[in-house]
């Protein structure tokens, strides 16, 4: 769902970042408490995601770096810092570190139920302010710097935009992992994209689509015992994705070729149905009858199109000669007023 | 002379890295004027309307909107950006787009109803663009994306409008649709700032005109000011307008 801003910003790899960044987070608090419990850990990755995304921005801003170097940078910086601190977890004797490696690749059926209520609470809070301040959000990704003159001030709506992403990141670690998470936020937002040109519809699909990715994903890991449950989730949003990428009616691939394959014969039928007109018009009598031949001149021309003239009823053939019916006549004259009309 | 000033501009210099690309200019700019901003590419007159509007945090200077800060005199200004910088591929339609210009007055987490709609749709009237209320920004061309944004401004209802190159890419009908337009808000008793390119229209669209160059080069009225001598000094070559009476 929050996905669907990330992707509008074009800041695909930020979930990424973040995630990456929410490890070493993980690592320290498991460091500092000892606790193993879920809602300690991911406080610690809220609060080192938090503090890599706005790193990021400060780094872009203070900096002639490109947004994607800086977004680089951080992610395996971090990543490498989470990594390091994760072996040597590892290493220490008396550490259970057995629960630890779940974030890496997620591992839904380790889910307690509260962990489960924890995540309902925290989506239905930002369903909430999403909701009240989506005028803000919209008009914000779409013209920034607009916003700004209107009198709105933009860094706290952003501030608000790029934290819920940073809680959203976090809260899908445990079931996702930290290597496939941006892939989880970005794909159902994609997918949702395809299908709807507006925002609100586009949100709501992407959420649709991600939970659910969610489900069935974890349906299937739980019923294969050894499947971690990120990459299978990942995998079902991929198959929307594509799924979306070739099939959706406006933007898909095989309808654009479809569409494309159909105006182009309607161009020639038209063209050519044009071009007949041109002749008849000339003469009084409109199913005055004309030699095929002449058509030859018309570089369109094919039998086939005439065949097509003459099974729509606009063109009736006798022998090698042709004549335009009413109806055909009534059609190119039509053709003709309206391609004047879209000049304009 | 003009009566009230509308837009005052003191000693502004504006950098992005170390060299200033806007150096220590004032400008009075009066009530009721039609202006045009003219200077070469790069000359800063983009920089020049986002610093006024507080997009840009100028290095020294201020602003004053009928003789207070900017930042108290908002709603009195509306903004007409260049095209190219938002990204027209985002899902959202024509109305929906003008429709943000109500979004200032309504301030924080209202949400526009049927009065904003009202207004929304009235301003897309007045640009020739209520046929394709409902398309998708996407499929719009340049200059129909163009008077959408000058829609979107017009629905703030302000007393003041700065646009950046509002004529960029538009046909001959569209460019004189838009300035009728913008001749009837300054008939309205409106302050219209423009950044311009065409110098041979200058002297039959505007009244007043600021060359502008890094420096100020002059501002003023364009009858007197309008000269081969500005010209040369803003371009740097030896420009020759034949100015029509
Ligand atoms: N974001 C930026 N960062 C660094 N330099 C910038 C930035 N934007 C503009 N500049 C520089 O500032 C100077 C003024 O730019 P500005 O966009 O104001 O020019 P302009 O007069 O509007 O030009 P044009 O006619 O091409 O629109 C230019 O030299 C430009 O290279
Ligand atoms: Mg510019």
């Amino acid at each position: 769902m929050l996905g669907s801003f990330a992707v509008l910003r074009k800041q695909s790899l930020l979930g990424d970042a973040i995630s990456h960044a929410a490890l070493p987070g993980i690592a320290i608090a498991f460091l500092l408490t000892g606790a193993k419990d879920s809602n300690t850990l991911l406080l610690g990755a809220l609060v080192s995601g938090l503090l890599g995304t706005f790193w990021i921005r400060g780094i872009i801003k203070k900096t002639h770096l490109k947004s994607d170097t800086a977004l680089g940078l951080i992610l395996s910086l971090f990543f490498g810092f989470g990594m390091l601190l994760l072996t040597f977890i590892q290493k220490q004797p008396n550490a259970n570190q057995a629960g630890l490696d779940k974030y890496l690749f997620g591992q839904a059926a380790t889910l307690l139920e509260s962990d489960v209520w924890m995540m309902a609470i925290v989506t239905g809070i930002c369903l909430f302010v999403l909701l009240l301040f989506w005028k803000e959000f919209k008009i914000l990704l779409f013209d920034a710097d607009y916003t700004k003159t209107l009198g709105f001030n933009t860094k706290i709506i952003d501030i608000l935009i790029t934290s819920f992403i940073v809680l959203a990141i976090v809260l899908g670690l445990q079931t996702v992992g930290v290597v496939l998470m941006s892939a989880m936020l970005l794909a159902p937002a994609a997918a949702a994209r395809q299908w709807t040109n507006s925002l609100s519809i586009m949100v709501f699909l992407a959420a649709l689509f991600g939970a659910f990715s969610g489900v069935f994903g974890t349906a299937i890991s739980a019923s294969q015992n050894n499947l971690s449950t990120g990459p299978v989730i990942v995998i079902v949003a991929s198959v929307f994705v594509l799924f979306s990428f070739v099939f959706s009616p406006s933007r898909g691939l095989l309808f654009k070729q479809i569409r494309f394959i159909k105006n182009r014969r309607d161009l020639q039928l038209h063209k050519t149905l044009a071009f007949m007109y041109n002749i008849v018009e000339s003469h009084e009598n409109i199913s005055h009858p004309h030699a095929i031949k002449i058509l030859n001149n018309f570089q369109g021309y094919t039998k086939g199109t005439l065949q097509k003239l003459v099974s729509k009823n606009y063109v009736v053939l006798q022998g090698n000669m042709w004549s335009l019916t009413e109806d055909g006549f009534k059609t190119a004259a039509n053709l003709y007023s309206q391609q004047t009309d879209n000049n304009e | 002379m003009k009566n009230k000033i509308a837009v005052k501009v003191d000693d502004l210099t504006v950098a992005y890295n170390y060299k200033p690309v806007l150096w220590d200019i004032d400008l009075e700019i009066p009530e009721g004027v039609l202006m045009a901003i003219v200077g070469p590419n790069g000359a800063g007159k983009s920089t020049l309307i986002k610093s006024i509007l507080g997009i840009l945090k100028p290095i020294a200077g201020s602003v004053t909107i009928y003789d207070k800060p900017y930042e108290k005199q908002r709603q009195l200004v509306a903004y007409v950006p260049q095209k190219g910088s938002v990204d027209w591929d985002f899902p959202t339609t024509a109305l929906d787009v003008v429709k943000m210009g109500t979004y200032g007055s309504l301030g924080w987490i209202k949400r526009p109803g049927q009065k904003e709609k009202k207004a929304a749709l009235e301003a897309l009237e007045k640009v020739g663009m209520l046929p394709f209320k409902n398309r998708q920004i996407s499929q719009l061309s340049g200059g129909q994306q163009q008077r959408i944004f000058l829609a979107r401004a017009l629905v703030q209802n302000a007393a003041i409008y700065f646009m950046d190159e509002p004529f960029q890419g538009v046909d001959a009908t569209t460019e004189i649709a838009i300035i009728n337009i913008l001749k009837e808000l300054r008939k309205a008793g409106k302050t219209v700032i423009v950044v311009h390119h065409d110098l041979q229209t200058v002297p039959e669209y505007f009244d007043w005109v600021t060359f502008l160059n890094v420096k100020k080069i002059a501002t003023g009225p364009v009858k007197d000011i309008f000269n081969d001598d500005n010209l040369t000094k803003t371009y740097g070559i030896n420009y020759k307008v034949s100015i029509q009476e």
